[in-house]
């Protein structure tokens, strides 16, 4: 069983501060952290292999530092890293993003046929989730979002039975290996990685590939070049103040919202002093 | 079986990361661990670092190491309740290599420091605590850490894990240390623009000033308060021993909010944000406070050897050189390979024959003389203020006149037998 697992180093968005000059994110004011959901990742194959056995490897993207999330995914449990860096990845948005790990997925997967790929949900500095299903389109394997538990693995039969989150409860289902999925943070908890891992970790070093290192890439794909997203403007939203909260389940917050709005028709106005 | 290496070093603060620096760099296979999520992100210290201890470790490391502003004015403020007698130096040889001292913030600093030692082949391990030493036969021969798995072995195990030193205690090293033993000092950074910085406190460039506070600062108890300035923010701070503060019901936020509002403080934190809040107890015992240093298979380094001088807020140099004797004393033991007491003691020799215990020995009765005597912070420094406004103030008094005055009203109050009595056991104290 090889499961691969790609991990983001991203800026620690509960610290984070936007420059209000700018509006963009002052970088130097949060630490570099692994994403947490990779984090989620990186625990769950970790639990897989342990009834599977197996390996367990690490993909990232990202500056050389990157190599930092690399180390704490070896820390956890991951038995190798890959970083991939390079000037040409630069600016890549999520498309961008997912055909250049995609590529490199190709590239770990000659060396030794992947079974599994995982990914968090989503990154917390753009919160998108798109570059999970991005790679499984472009390999084209099953992309299975939003998974809560990974019930069981079946080598022989390359199967896998899983627990995806819906807003009312959950759905069961079973899909084929080799497949994506992204993982929720409920999936499991972060266990306190044992000494031989942190040892392990602190004298690891990843794998780095530049672009000439993978093979038949398409470099109008990479980078700000691939990346048709546009970023129009950043901003921290304005605090909301005043109001008040509705407690309850949701169909009682209807309620008390349909009896202050029939209350107060006031509120119902169109504002349009601004427009 | 658990990995065994050569050295493991409990602590990355400037003792830990010195030795494990330097055994590194002798080709030991060395362990650091550290506590924190980074080196630095539990450490407290006012703010200077002095360049001589450093340069011995890494020539010249103000080139590249995350240093705030050297400092080319060093003040000294006798301070009362509205008022404040100074005196100090400030010298532009400071601000040019080599260098006296700098201000740091020691989240970036060590940080900086444990990366150098990583460089020179040390392994690092954060978010570990480590929970006793490992003990055979009257020996130390690992650590046990908190984590899974968490035994690990080592030929000399160094403790640099501070003030407390509870692993050194566990050995029974050290009894508790009692509250005259330890300061508790709290500090914050303030963030202020480097125009400002400059402007109130007559500075150029990237030059630093620092400022020691004594007097109503810590409203007349044992300790001080200092004012520091970084590239972009103040540190202040305040401490004064646990036992001060237990006598005279202090609450070490109560203090820090007072000298912040004190109107000779004031006018240099306006407008300023608050950054940063911290606290941390200071050995502050002395040399009669230095538990044993050394053991079967074990060292002891920096503050948790107790090697701080209070009197002249020296601290991080005494803990970075400490470290480095135990690493030079490891790599002889190392070569004859005998990790006894009796081969370790070469770096309890080394520390005493050293400026340190020189040091600490000179003012080992201060601390205990200014705390059983609290006239000195109490009177003296008030009288001192109301002789300057006295002498200074133009009444048409003449100044001959002035000075008897002055000298008729200290006696007074005191009795020129005592106040005699006074300098000279001030003068013994700290001779």
């Amino acid at each position: 069983m090889h499961i691969v697992v790609c991990v983001k180093q991203v800026p620690d968005t509960k610290i984070i501060k936007i420059n209000p000059k700018t509006n963009t994110l002052d970088r130097r004011s949060a630490p570099a952290i692994l994403n947490p959901y990779d984090a989620h990742a990186v625990q769950e194959a970790v639990k897989i292999r342990e009834k599977t056995g197996g390996t367990i490897s690490v993909l990232s993207m990202g500056p050389p530092q990157a190599v930092a999330v690399i180390k704490k995914s070896v820390e956890i449990g991951a038995d190798q890293g890959y970083l991939i860096s390079d000037r040409a990845f630069a600016g890549a948005d999520t498309l961008a993003t997912s055909y250049a790990l995609a590529k490199a997925l190709e590239k770990i997967s000659r060396q030794q046929p992947i079974d599994l790929v995982l990914c968090g949900k989503h990154a917390i500095d753009g919160d998108t989730g798109q570059v999970g299903p991005g790679i499984a389109r472009r390999l084209d394997i099953p992309p299975i979002t939003n998974v809560i538990e990974v019930s069981e693995v079946n080598k022989e039969d390359k199967k896998v039975l899983l627990k995806r989150k819906q807003i009312d409860g959950y759905e069961v289902l079973q899909s084929q290996l080799p497949c994506l999925l992204t993982v929720e943070k409920e999936i499991n908890a972060i266990e306190y990685a044992p000494m031989p891992n942190m040892i392990k970790a602190a004298r690891y070093e990843p794998v780095i590939w530049s672009v000439n290192d993978l093979a038949d890439v398409d470099k109008t794909q990479l980078g700000l070049k691939g990346s048709p997203t546009i970023v129009g403007k950043m901003f921290s939203p304005p605090k909301l103040e005043g109001g008040k909260r509705l407690e309850g389940n949701p169909d009682s917050q209807v309620e008390q919202l349909m009896e202050i709005l029939l209350e107060r028709k006031d509120l119902l106005k169109v504002n349009t002093a601004n427009s | 079986m658990s990995e065994k290496f050569d050295v493991i070093v409990v602590g990355a603060g400037p003792a830990g990361t010195s030795c494990a620096f330097n055994c590194a760099k002798n080709g030991l296979k060395t362990l650091l661990i550290e506590r924190g999520e980074y080196p630095g992100s539990k450490n407290v210290m006012g703010g200077v670092l002095y360049r001589k201890q450093m340069e011995d470790i890494i020539p010249e490391f103000w080139k590249e190491a995350p240093l705030e502003r050297p400092v080319v004015e060093q003040r000294f403020w006798m301070m009362d309740k509205e008022s404040v007698v100074q005196f100090g130096y400030k010298g532009l040889e400071w601000a040019e290599e080599p260098y006296n001292n700098f201000t740091v913030l020691r989240a970036q600093f060590d940080q900086w420091f444990a990366k150098k030692a990583v460089d020179q082949g040390a392994l690092l391990i954060n978010e570990t605590v480590v929970t006793e030493c490992i003990v055979e036969n009257g020996k130390v021969v690992g650590v046990r850490t908190d984590r899974p798995d968490g035994e690990v072995f080592a030929d000399v195990v160094v403790l640099a894990d501070g003030v407390n030193s509870l692993l050194s205690k566990q050995l029974g090293f050290h009894r508790e240390f009692r509250p005259d033993e330890v300061a508790l000092t709290v500090m914050e950074v303030i963030n202020l623009p480097k125009e400002k910085i400059n402007d109130r406190f007559n500075l150029e460039g990237n030059h630093g000033t620092t400022i020691e506070i004594f007097g109503d600062s810590t409203q007349g108890n044992l300790g001080t308060a200092f004012l520091y300035t970084n590239k972009e923010s103040l540190n202040i701070g305040v401490g004064t021993t646990l036992s001060s503060m237990i006598k005279a019901k202090l609450k070490p936020y109560e203090l820090l909010d007072y000298l912040k509002k004190h109107p000779m403080v004031r006018p240099y934190l306006e407008g300023g944000e608050s950054a940063e809040y911290l606290a941390h107890l200071i050995p502050e015992g002395g040399f009669h406070s230095v538990p044993r240093v050394a053991g079967n298979g074990v060292l002891v380094v920096g503050d948790a050897a107790q090697l701080v001088n209070a009197i002249h807020r020296e601290g991080s140099n005494m803990a970075m050189a400490s470290g480095q004797m135990a690493a030079e004393a490891i790599v002889e033991a190392q070569k004859d390979g005998d990790f006894s007491e009796r081969s370790l003691n070469r770096y309890k020799e080394a520390l005493f024959g050293s400026f340190i215990i020189k040091d600490l020995e000179k003012y080992k009765d201060a601390a205990h003389t200014f705390e059983t005597y609290p006239q000195y912070f109490k009177e003296y420094l008030p009288m001192m203020n109301k002789a300057m406004s006295k002498f200074f103030t133009v009444d048409g008094t003449s100044k001959r006149e002035k000075q008897k005055e002055i000298m008729r009203s200290v006696t007074a109050e005191k009795g020129s037998f005592k106040v005699m009595q006074d300098i000279y056991r001030a003068w013994k104290a700290v001779k």
